[in-house]
């Protein structure tokens, strides 16, 4: 800490001027939540029942995956701001403050991903040889049957 | 006093939690982040297994039924993740009507709207009722409706 000027007594105390950024940011995604997340509720009260079938069917739509993958977006974003919050007020050492907040990123990185690898592979058709697929590649080859 | 560093000089801490006499407010606080961490820690990966169980087919789909809602005829095992699985569930949805209700509650605080006393008590305790009605009537919509 300065002795000297004024500005080197206050100089690396308070704010890194960041803090505004990262509040209204945590309000903003906070929002982005909000709308696929009433839609999800709402929708899935309207389910008939929660087979595979039902389920699968209804979220390769275009309106419901899109919900979903701005529903993963959101959700992640907002989950790595608040719990940066919760690890900075709670974790104090150094060290393990850092490692806490690289094993929050690496889960929010490697969880949104992998979210919306599943919905791509879904509203594409599927992973492995199973009866989504299945269904899929006979309705192609009937469809190019009839052509 | 300038040389000795934050961490050795003696600074007076506030006293936590436990001094204060609970109230709605800090409980409504208290109960954002406690949702919020649940929200994170076990909801985001039950929504990752869901959406992996969809997008890998249907044995897959069932084999998360089996294991979190309804197990298999004579698999103990699967009784007892049955009974946390639908803890964890009904407890998720209400982590999830309180996150968002605290949410919006924040929202009209953020404004400088809602501070005093009576408004503040008012608001907090419709967030700790509205949650609890809202995870009630989801439930009672999803499974008798």
């Amino acid at each position: 800490m300065g002795e000297g000027t004024p500005l080197g007594r206050v100089r690396g105390i308070g704010s890194a001027h960041s803090g505004a950024h990262h509040w209204l940011l945590e309000r903003l995604t906070g929002v982005f939540t909000l709308v696929p997340i009433v839609w999800l509720i709402v929708s899935l009260l309207l389910l008939p029942d929660f087979t595979y079938k039902a389920v699968h069917g209804w979220i390769v739509q275009p309106i419901p995956a899109l919900m979903v993958a701005l529903l993963l977006i959101a959700t992640f974003w907002h989950t790595r701001l608040g719990l940066r919050v919760f690890i900075e007020d709670y974790i104090h050492t150094g060290a393990n403050k850092l490692a806490a907040l690289l094993a929050l990123d690496l889960f929010i990185f490697v969880g949104a991903a992998a979210g919306l690898m599943f919905l791509s592979l879904m509203v594409m058709g599927g992973l492995g040889q199973d009866a989504a697929k299945a269904e899929v590649q006979s309705a192609l080859k009937a469809s190019m049957g009839a052509r | 006093m300038a040389e000795a560093s934050n961490a050795a000089r003696k600074r007076p801490l506030s006293p936590h939690l436990g001094v204060w006499r609970w109230s709605p407010a800090m409980t409504v606080s208290i109960l954002h982040r406690v949702s919020g961490i649940g929200l994170a820690k076990l909801g985001l990966p039950l929504l990752l297994w869901w959406l992996g169980a969809l997008a890998y087919g249907p044995a897959a789909y069932e084999t998360l039924v089996h294991w979190v809602w309804a197990g298999e005829v004579g698999r103990l095992v699967q009784t007892i993740t049955n009974v946390l699985g639908r803890v964890a569930l009904v407890g998720l949805s209400w982590a999830l009507f309180e996150h968002t209700l605290s949410g919006l509650r924040h929202y009209v605080l953020d404004t400088g709207a809602g501070y005093e006393l009576d408004a503040n008590r008012f608001w907090s305790w419709a967030v700790l009722i509205g949650a609890p009605v809202l995870t009630i009537a989801f439930w009672a919509v999803l499974l008798f409706l």
